[in-house]
């Protein structure tokens, strides 16, 4: 399938959002609101519930199922606050011990006067530097759209995987097209020439496992998750915590080092 | 061609934005003078060089490359500069990026958008990165992501602090999920070099954006900034586009993120290497070490 009409499934407005993955995939769900510092953002939603019969801390990007629920939740852009609320959950998961799992799905850390005021580089880069030494297992799922640094910032995770028609990219397909290009038709293009596909990025090894969908019914894929995530965060549980951390590490050393740059 | 809204009175300054006609600056030889973009007064470039490359009239600090600041912060003849040679490929075979690192690398005469390795500040040993913005505006691909690591482990191993000097458009779009890839990695050298009690140290110039103030440049246990320098995670263009309002004059700016809390202090570039040895004494940094700052 050709590049863009990924982009096009991954942004579907009848596409399951991520309350719809907390839906199917936890019981017991209970939000937990608030960066303890200026506000709640409603575009990330945290909390905790049971994955099977393991308590875990749920973080995921929200961007709204219908026009009303769409503005309020900023379309999945979230604020500083936003990643400063997640962060808070994920220590609170390193304090008791829980793994975390962090669902993907926004177009981008939001662009705004308020956005830049409070912060968002810094909270996005302090979220990178601390998940990177969480002593408890993390696995990151790009459901939706991977939009470049708002996403990464709950993507510091021990594997990360992604929905056969999920994108993750540096920047947006436009964006490319209007800075490279100066040239929006060219969408198209860029969008090919990013390799933003679940496909392309496994090539890469960018990810570690790529979540087939049928996408008129998503039951196939929340049951493959909730399997996969249980046994994958037993497995890293079981692991010593300095570990299970250096893995984390050499997880992300491996993109572009010395050994396998040649010229 | 009439354009369709000839005659309609511009609601902001951002629609009238392409009515305004660029001023033409006067010839005068560009290697005997340089206008200040600020103050727009001339100077001699004499003047300017011995000057720090700061307009002696309004103070403004003209974009200046790496080596220039190793040679303002660095003691003569101590810096040794590690991993030199390494440059991009074009892994994802981006089109027109083979073309633009070459271009690149003959604008910058470096291979790379950053420099590293190590020195000596009065006579203090540290390890540094600079980054060049006239490599494709220093933005961050797999080597600069890589030499930022590199230095990191270098001086977590040999227990030295960083001191880093950032310009940067963001992360490399041309080299995709890759670029991304290093702020994730580079954050993970600074946590490393951090736990294990080490200083580090940022002076944020003029532009420092996108990836690289998200994840690097912000991981400073003290954050220092040139005057006037454009700090920010999305561009003042982006966002003027995204909430289709004019920015307040300043937005962005040192001043500004000073005033929100969010960098220690702005230092001018003639006293930058006084308060860099200032802080590197209160941290307890020694004097001495080997000779010449060898490896």
């Amino acid at each position: 399938m050709e590049a863009y009409k990924r982009v096009a499934l991954a942004r579907k407005k009848t596409r399951p959002t991520g309350q719809d993955f907390i839906d199917n995939l936890f019981t017991d769900f209970i939000e937990l609101h608030g960066d303890r510092c200026f506000g709640d953002d409603p575009a990330v939603i945290c909390g905790l519930g049971h994955l099977m019969d393991m308590p875990v801390t749920v973080i995921a990007q929200e961007r709204g199922q219908n026009t009303k629920s769409r503005v309020k939740r900023n379309f999945g852009s979230a604020h500083p606050e936003g990643y400063r609320k997640a962060l808070r959950q994920m220590k609170l998961a390193e304090k008791f011990n829980r793994p975390i799992v962090c669902l993907i799905d926004t177009s981008g850390a939001f662009c705004g006067i308020g956005a830049e005021e409070r912060g968002q580089g810094l909270a996005i880069a302090n979220n990178l530097m601390e998940m990177m030494s969480l002593k408890v297992p993390i696995l990151s799922v790009v459901i939706g759209e991977g939009g470049s640094g708002g996403a990464l910032a709950l993507g510091v995770a021990d594997e990360v995987w992604m929905l056969e028609n999920a994108i993750y990219s540096v920047i947006s397909p436009e964006g490319c097209a209007s800075i490279l290009w100066k040239d929006a038709s060219k969408t198209k293009d860029a969008a090919n020439c990013l390799k933003l596909t679940a496909h392309d990025l496994l090539e890469l090894q960018v990810i570690d496992k790529i979540i087939s969908e049928n996408h008129r019914d998503f039951k196939n894929v929340y049951r493959e998750l909730k399997i996969g995530l249980y046994k994958c965060f037993q497995k890293n549980q079981a692991l010593d915590r300095d570990q299970l951390i250096n893995n984390r590490y050499q997880r992300f050393r491996k993109y572009g080092a010395i050994e396998s740059m040649t010229k | 061609m009439l354009s369709k809204g000839l005659f309609k009175k511009p609601k902001n300054e951002l629609e009238a934005q392409h009515r305004i006609k660029r001023k033409t600056d006067p010839a005068i030889p560009s290697e005997l003078c340089r206008s200040c973009p600020s103050c727009k007064q001339l100077s001699f470039t004499s003047d300017l060089e011995s000057n720090f490359h700061v307009c002696p009239k309004c103070g403004h600090h003209f974009r200046i490359n790496a080596r220039q600041r190793l040679n303002m912060i660095i003691d003569q003849d101590t810096f040794v500069e590690q991993y030199h040679e390494l440059s991009s490929t074009n892994r994802l075979g981006f089109p027109g990026y083979d073309e633009k690192l070459e271009q690149a690398a003959l604008f910058s005469h470096e291979n790379e958008g950053v420099i590293i390795g190590t020195g000596k500040i009065d006579n203090r040993k540290v390890a540094l990165f600079v980054m060049e913005a006239t490599f494709m505006m220093g933005s961050m691909g797999q080597v600069v992501g890589e030499k930022i690591t590199l230095i990191f482990e270098y001086a977590l191993k040999h227990q030295l602090p960083v001191i880093g000097y950032t310009v940067s458009g963001g992360a490399r779009m041309q080299e995709g999920m890759l670029a991304l890839m290093q702020m994730a990695k580079t954050s993970g050298a600074v946590k490393r070099h951090s736990d294990a009690g080490l200083l580090y140290l940022t002076i944020l110039t003029d532009p420092t954006t996108g990836g690289v103030t998200a994840s690097f440049a912000m991981e400073g246990d003290i954050i220092l900034a040139e005057p006037e320098a454009l700090i920010a995670f999305a561009g003042p263009r982006v966002i003027e586009q995204t909430i289709r309002q004019r920015l307040p004059k300043g937005f962005q700016r040192a001043e500004f993120l000073l005033e929100k809390g969010f960098v220690d202090a702005i230092v001018p570039r003639s006293t930058q290497k006084e308060t860099l040895t200032q802080l590197l004494t209160l941290h307890g940094i020694p004097k001495g070490g080997d000779q010449n700052g060898s490896i």
